[in-house]
């Protein structure tokens, strides 16, 4: 068996006293789409900052690819090949949905000085064209991102956190506000693409209907702990986890 | 020696008096999450309120300086919060700092044109008598400065931390989210934060004037003074001003006594940039402990 | 068709500079090279500010070290340009030294550092009288001289400084188009996305500041010889702060805004010249005024006008939505 995409090993981080995370270790293998969750404080998001490197945790270690990332910064992580799209709106609300693709791309292209005197699209129209048409932007191609709907701008942040052809993505809450129909989209673009190139997934998402139909292997979490693991419909019939859930 | 202890000693009075601009500086910090870069003039002006009291209105100088204190509360406070810093919230961070920078000159052009651009003589509060203390020649002005800003500090460090509305205000510094949901009255704790800012700079302004004289400009170096003794001692404590104002204080004192006078207001300058490479949360800050 | 008619915009305001001082007296002239050097300074700030959304309060200190560079060099006989590329060139290398240490940390300690910068570099420049004259500055600084092209005159010297403000004027343009440019806008909108899509932002924002700094030198290499007098008190702090007004007046992150903002600083005490020594106040008012109602500036102001009395263009998905 290949080496894990994404390794998480024994990560604990306090807060003031209170343990937002204990001890939790996982692997994520080379196109598997794991979904994180847990009921609310169950420590989910401080498990993700821990692995971006947003947040520093007081123990464990975290490995892309094989190599410790502890400690690395957000654009570091990047540059190794992680891509990620965020829980609020993150698209650049002043810049055409084709240059927000672009600067998704360009700094994984060419040299600090090659984008100063080259050209000005660093050379990505086409590429982030195909993204574009991928995620079936392209009537809105130039239009201002900030101008677009709220599930849009969603589509729109899910594209650049591909353009770099990153090996593993992370996705926060990708279906939070997105309505229906547009969720059944961007459900069927995740796994499209995830078929098309192998890409890894982690997504933590509170829609269980979502998760439960995106992912191939689902992590509970609770008070800081792994409670369960295993594929959807296992998850779906553990009476811990529902516990966890209803009992609180 | 005796002549360091001097030195020393007139230098701790003056770091107090920095300490509370810088204490003031925090807490507006803290509570708007903005950087008054208006408040060397938030010094300045008080003292010239004093000065009307005492020469226009002809008050006695107890009464002038009351009228000092109720015009700093009622301008730098309430009008600064109100017409300032309460319309701009919703447009970010930038156009405020912008707007106390013009607000600052605003204040310093102010005064130059309605009451001179002459220094100001400023009675002093406490006299200018000297005590011979071991061979070293000490002025009664220092060390009561020095006893009224560690007072002052001691009684709003305990009001912060000892009384409800203390502990409110720092809650709503903290994390305003929680404690509106606790039913804290964040408008109020701000307006609080903000007529405790304008009683200290009045204050300070109070002691500083007889030593400087009052003059239109002297918030310039007041102000730089203020912001780097709250980075120096750590930019989210009471403490840390406190320290990083005596230090200056100090520091300044010293250097100009032994060192080099030309140079004198550079130091300040290099402590700042000094603090920033080895230890930017300040001497006695803590680290947040996060990165981004 | 918007590319053509910006096109016809930007050479009308071309035609307009060369036009300017026509006519206009010796008074007007100078004043009118003066608003070109400060908007080529506040052009660099504005990537700096509007861009890469750093305060740096260290301009007119950049400005000082181009002047007495140029000033320095050309006195010692060496050509006007190759004074002003090692004006520019020190000036980029002290923004680089100078912002290194500052953006380690978030928050505006930038604005701290360059503030204090600024303070420091007034000190050297009024003490070390050997290097700068000390309060006395230096005086008869020569004006240069291109291949048979005088500009001793103030006539000449305006076309001298037009066509260095154009050139720096293109080569921000040139900048803020590239992927850089991209980056820095990228940075100001949201720098948690751009970090976490591999943008470098700490060392994006410290080029910001370091190409904001340059342009303050090139800036200053103009205004020696314009000048021919230079003393420390023209690099204050205040003149800092006004270069940062002439910015945020004309609009920060607009490109043409600090062009507008300079003429606005410049000019304004020209036409407010009745009102004496209130100027500064009437003007302070106004600053505050307007980040209150138009935190972007007389550029949004006006974007905010033709807006009104403009109709909206349609969106296209919504031209398409209306034909399903």
């Amino acid at each position: 068996m290949s080496a894990p995409v994404l390794a998480v090993r024994d990560i604990s981080k306090t807060f003031g006293g209170i343990r937002a995370v204990d001890g939790v270790s996982f692997e994520v293998r080379a196109g598997e789409i794991l979904g994180l969750i847990g009921p609310n404080g169950s420590g989910k998001s401080t498990l993700f900052n821990c692995i971006l490197g947003q947040l520093r945790p007081d123990r464990g270690e975290v490995h892309v690819n094989s190599r410790a990332v502890s400690g690395r910064r957000a654009c570091e992580l990047n540059k190794l090949g992680v891509g990620r799209t965020f829980q609020q709106l993150s698209v650049f609300p002043q810049m055409s949905v084709l240059d927000n693709i672009i600067l998704a791309g360009q700094e994984h292209t060419g040299t600090l000085l090659s984008r100063l005197f080259g050209k000005p699209d660093a050379g990505l129209t086409a590429q982030a064209d195909q993204l574009i048409d991928f995620f079936r932007l392209r009537h809105l191609r130039d239009e201002m991102a900030g101008s677009l709907s709220y599930g849009q701008q969603k589509l729109v942040d899910a594209a650049m956190a591909f353009m770099a052809g990153p090996s593993l993505v992370l996705l926060d809450e990708p279906a939070g506000g997105v309505n229906l129909t547009m969720l059944a989209g961007l459900k069927e673009r995740l796994l499209t693409y995830n078929r098309e190139h192998g890409t890894t997934f982690v997504v933590i998402e509170h829609n269980m209907e979502f998760v439960m139909s995106l992912c191939t292997r689902i992590i509970v979490l609770a008070e800081g702990r792994i409670i369960a693991q295993g594929p959807p419909e296992e998850i779906r019939a553990n009476p811990t986890v529902i516990n966890a859930y209803l009992g609180g | 020696m005796s002549q360091f202890l001097q030195v020393l000693l007139s230098g701790l009075s003056t770091g107090a008096i920095y300490a509370l601009a810088a204490i003031g500086f925090t807490l507006v910090w803290q509570a708007a999450q903005t950087v008054n870069f208006a408040q060397g003039e938030f010094v300045m002006l008080p003292a010239f309120f004093v000065l009307i009291g005492l020469h226009w209105l002809h008050l006695p100088l107890w009464l002038s300086l009351l009228f000092g204190l109720a015009a700093a509360l009622l301008v730098l406070g309430v009008l600064f919060k109100k017409i300032v810093v309460e319309p701009m919230l919703p447009n970010g961070g930038m156009p405020l700092i912008i707007a106390t920078m013009a607000l600052s000159i605003l204040l310093k052009e102010g005064v130059k044109q309605f009451y001179g651009a002459e220094a100001q003589p400023f009675p002093s509060l406490f006299g200018q008598t000297t005590m011979n203390w071991d061979g070293a020649i000490v002025s009664v002005q220092d060390v009561m400065n020095l006893v009224v800003a560690l007072a002052v500090v001691a009684g709003l460090t305990f009001f912060l931390n000892r009384t409800r509305t203390g502990r409110c205000m720092q809650a709503c510094a903290q994390n305003p989210g929680v404690a509106q949901i606790l039913g804290v009255d964040i408008k109020r704790m701000t307006l609080y934060t903000f007529l405790i800012n304008a009683a200290l700079a009045a204050l300070a302004s109070f002691l500083i004037s007889p030593i400087y004289l009052a003059k239109f400009s002297n918030g310039e170096t007041l102000g730089l003074v203020a912001f780097i003794a709250a980075i120096v001692g750590g930019f989210n404590q009471i403490r840390g001003a406190l320290a990083g104002g005596l230090l200056i204080g100090v520091l300044d004192n010293l250097t100009a006594t032994y060192v080099t006078t030309e140079y004198r207001a550079a130091l300040p300058l290099v402590l700042l940039i000094i603090i920033i490479l080895w230890r930017p949360q300040g001497l006695l800050g803590v680290d947040e402990g996060r990165k981004v | 068709m918007k590319t053509w008619a910006t096109l016809a915009l930007l050479a009308l305001g071309l035609a307009a500079l060369i036009a300017a001082p026509i006519g206009q007296t010796h008074y007007i002239v100078y004043l009118l090279s003066s608003w070109l050097i400060f908007a080529t300074a506040a052009i660099g700030l504005n990537l700096t500010l509007g861009y890469a959304g750093q305060i740096s309060l260290a301009q007119a200190s950049f400005m000082g070290i181009g002047a007495y560079t140029a000033a320095l060099l050309t006195m010692a006989g060496v050509p006007w340009l190759i004074a002003a590329v090692a004006a520019v060139a020190l000036c980029f290398v002290v923004g680089l030294a100078l912002g290194f240490p500052a953006l380690r940390v978030q928050g505006h300690f930038l604005a701290f550092v360059t503030l204090a910068f600024n303070t420091l570099f007034f000190l050297v420049a009024r003490n070390e009288e050997w290097l700068t004259g000390g309060s006395y500055g230096l005086s008869g600084l020569p004006r240069p001289h291109f291949w048979g092209f005088d500009t001793a005159k103030n006539l000449p010297f305006y076309y001298f400084t037009l066509v260095a403000f154009v050139f720096a004027a293109v080569a921000m343009w040139g900048i803020v188009r590239s992927p850089w440019g991209r980056a820095f806008k990228a940075l100001r909108e949201n720098p948690i996305r751009a970090e976490s899509l591999g943008v470098d932002t700490r060392r994006i924002t410290l080029i910001a500041f370091a190409i904001g700094s340059a342009y303050g030198g090139f800036a200053g290499a103009l205004m020696s010889p314009l000048v021919q007098y230079i003393e420390p008190n023209s690099f204050a702090f205040n003149q800092s702060l006004r270069v940062l007004l002439m910015v945020v007046v004309g609009g920060a992150g607009a490109f043409f805004g600090p062009l507008l903002g300079a003429g606005v600083v410049i000019l304004l005490p020209e036409v407010l010249r009745f009102t004496e020594g209130y100027y500064l106040m009437i003007y302070a008012a106004a600053v505050i005024a307007l980040m209150v109602f138009c935190p972007t500036g007389l550029i949004g102001l006006g974007r905010r006008v033709v807006d009104r009395f403009r109709p909206k263009r349609a969106r296209s998905d919504l031209k398409l939505g209306a034909q399903l």
